[in-house]
């Protein structure tokens, strides 16, 4: 494994030398006392697992690739308005740029980010569901449970994680909304607080918590399990909707997604479930038998997470939960799909593979 | 001195606090006015709606952006008076002074004079979250009358008033969904100009999402 990253570090050694004025830098920094920042990168991209950055780097790379094509249809197809396709291209780059940051500079960080998430996705939740002048308070609650949520990710107390949002918060959140007094359309309201935690803090707070596995026995550390399973999934996504353009027939459910078809979801679960045969080993603990269930498994998670929201924004009356990722919509039609894997990823991991829980 | 301050305020500060509270999620951002004088004519429901209608404009036009505000309400105490004035920017209106035949839009004419950029709430007052629009008046016809090149650019703003409403002291965050209409100009006649604003703020409001608030 530790191969692949000196030929990395080699190759960008050589690639120095080759560069007078970069040498030129990186002596002059050298006579400051300090080092040079390629050094410091090299040197900090030495202690970070392999497999990750392969991993990211072919992200990169795919990432480029579709940049060019799309690139390519704009000078070649001047007729037709790719706009929106350059706008999503774009947005994935800030996207993995800002995750690719986060896991390479630990937990600490990927933590933060996906309390943010948490923050922005409940938001736009609640913001779209029905809610009542009463419930401000409630919403208040429910977002002060994402900073306690994710202090015992930070402090990594499994146990209480476990319980905290769909046992106490569950409990809670009904008791508040019964001491201030408002029972039209009580049952409903808390239903639609406690589907709201569940998937926007709970299951992706589950994305954060792998960060907290040793790093030992991880063929490309925790980050690599993160890393992992947010591929998974959006290729799952991608590898959906390329088979239903391709050969999309026969509708799934027309009632709630008429554009999802049996032959889409059909394709993104073989194609989604070899990818994770083949590349799982090289990023997660799992083989054998558990190999096989995440496999099998996961593409359907995603396939389920992403018609309940649909069906959620169908009862609403939107396409899209917000305008904040231009190209995408908000960050809930991003994550829909995560709000199912995340949960299910970790238990399969943690019952086949993982010591720690 | 003090407008520096303003413009780091308004950045750094309400920036910010308004995306974290409202989201800001605006669609045709590309038809707000740049450079003035121009008007801005929203719909009232929040004392949220100020902050993040100043918080949309790029930081080159932002210096510009000045809310009329009436200054029966935020000029009677001296601080949030001084605070109101020179950080948040006001163009104050005597509401209370209107009756007396006084000149109570002087100061807008003077601040679109001088090149400014005036957001108004033709509504007069915040109104309830429901995001019922109330009657319009007319001070926003009077000063497109008075500089008959200065576009009206409508904005329709959704649950501000789920943010912060009237009466409230503590804001929760609440996506809000901002949408601005393309531009108006006079055309010389009041009440049409009038309808012609009720009209594209209505538009714009039907294509918010739907908000389910009650």
């Amino acid at each position: 494994m530790w191969t692949g990253l000196d030929f990395v570090r080699r190759s960008i050694l050589r690639s120095l030398d080759r560069n007078a004025a970069l040498g030129n830098l990186r002596s002059t920094a050298r006579l400051n006392g300090g080092d040079g920042v390629l050094d410091i990168i090299t040197r900090f991209l030495s202690t970070q697992p392999p497999a990750l950055l392969w991993g990211l780097a072919g992200v990169g790379g795919v990432l480029a690739l579709g940049a060019v094509i799309a690139g390519l249809l704009t000078v070649t197809r001047p007729g037709k308005d790719f706009t929106e396709l350059r706008q999503r291209i774009f947005s994935w780059v800030i996207m993995i740029g800002l995750l690719a940051a986060a896991l390479l500079a630990g937990w600490q960080a990927t933590v933060l980010l996906f309390m943010v998430v948490s923050f922005i996705a409940l938001r736009e939740f609640l913001s779209l569901a029905p809610t009542r002048r009463e419930d401000r308070l409630i919403i208040l609650a429910a977002y002060l449970s994402i900073p306690v949520n994710y202090a015992f990710v930070a402090l990594d107390i499994y146990g209480i994680y476990l319980v905290l949002i769909p046992v106490y918060a569950f409990l809670i959140t009904p008791w508040l909304m019964a001491v201030i007094g408002q029972t039209r359309g009580y049952l409903s309201s808390v239903a639609m607080f406690h589907w709201g935690l569940m998937t926007c803090i709970y299951n992706i707070g589950y994305v954060a918590f792998l960060m907290r596995t040793s790093d030992a026995d991880l063929p490309a550390g925790a980050a690599g399990l993160v890393f992992f399973l947010l591929v998974a999934t959006e290729f799952n996504d991608v590898a959906q909707y390329v088979w239903g353009k391709l050969l999309g027939r026969h509708k799934i459910i027309p009632r709630v997604s008429p554009n999802k078809t049996w032959e889409g979801f059909i394709g993104g679960w073989i194609t989604t479930a070899a990818l994770i045969w083949f590349a799982g080993p090289l990023f997660t603990p799992l083989e054998g038998p558990g190999l096989a269930i995440v496999a099998a498994v996961l593409p359907v998670a995603g396939f389920a997470g992403d018609v309940t929201m649909s069906a959620i924004k169908r009862d609403i009356g939107v396409k899209d939960t917000s305008h904040l990722i231009p190209g995408h919509g908000g960050i809930l039609d991003r994550i829909d799909s995560l709000t199912f894997t995340a949960p299910i990823y970790f238990h399969l991991l943690a019952f086949f593979a993982l010591e720690t829980f | 001195m003090i407008r520096w301050l303003r413009w780091l305020l308004l950045l750094l500060i309400v920036r910010p606090i308004a995306r974290f509270m409202t989201g800001a999620d605006v669609t045709g951002r590309e038809h707000l006015p740049l450079k003035g004088p121009a008007i801005v004519a929203a719909n009232h429901n929040s004392h949220m709606d100020t902050l993040l209608l100043l918080s949309i404009f790029p930081s080159r036009a932002v210096m510009r952006v000045r809310p009329a505000a009436a200054a029966d309400y935020f000029l009677k105490d001296p601080v949030i008076g001084w605070f109101s004035r020179n950080m948040i920017g006001i163009v104050p209106v005597a509401r209370d002074r209107v009756a007396s035949g006084e000149d109570v839009l002087a100061p807008a004419r003077e601040a679109l004079a001088a090149g400014d950029i005036i957001v108004v709430f033709p509504e007069g007052t915040r109104g309830d979250a429901t995001d019922e629009m109330a009657r319009l008046k007319s001070g926003v016809a009077r000063l497109a009358e008075a500089f008959p090149d200065a576009p009206v650019t409508p904005v329709w703003i959704q649950g501000a008033g789920r943010v912060l409403p009237k009466g409230e002291v503590i804001p929760v965050p609440m996506n809000c969904a901002v949408l601005v209409g393309e531009p108006l100009h006079w055309h010389g006649r009041r009440t049409e100009f009038m309808d012609g604003l009720r009209d594209a703020l209505l538009r714009l409001k039907e294509q918010a999402p739907p908000l389910r608030w009650s």
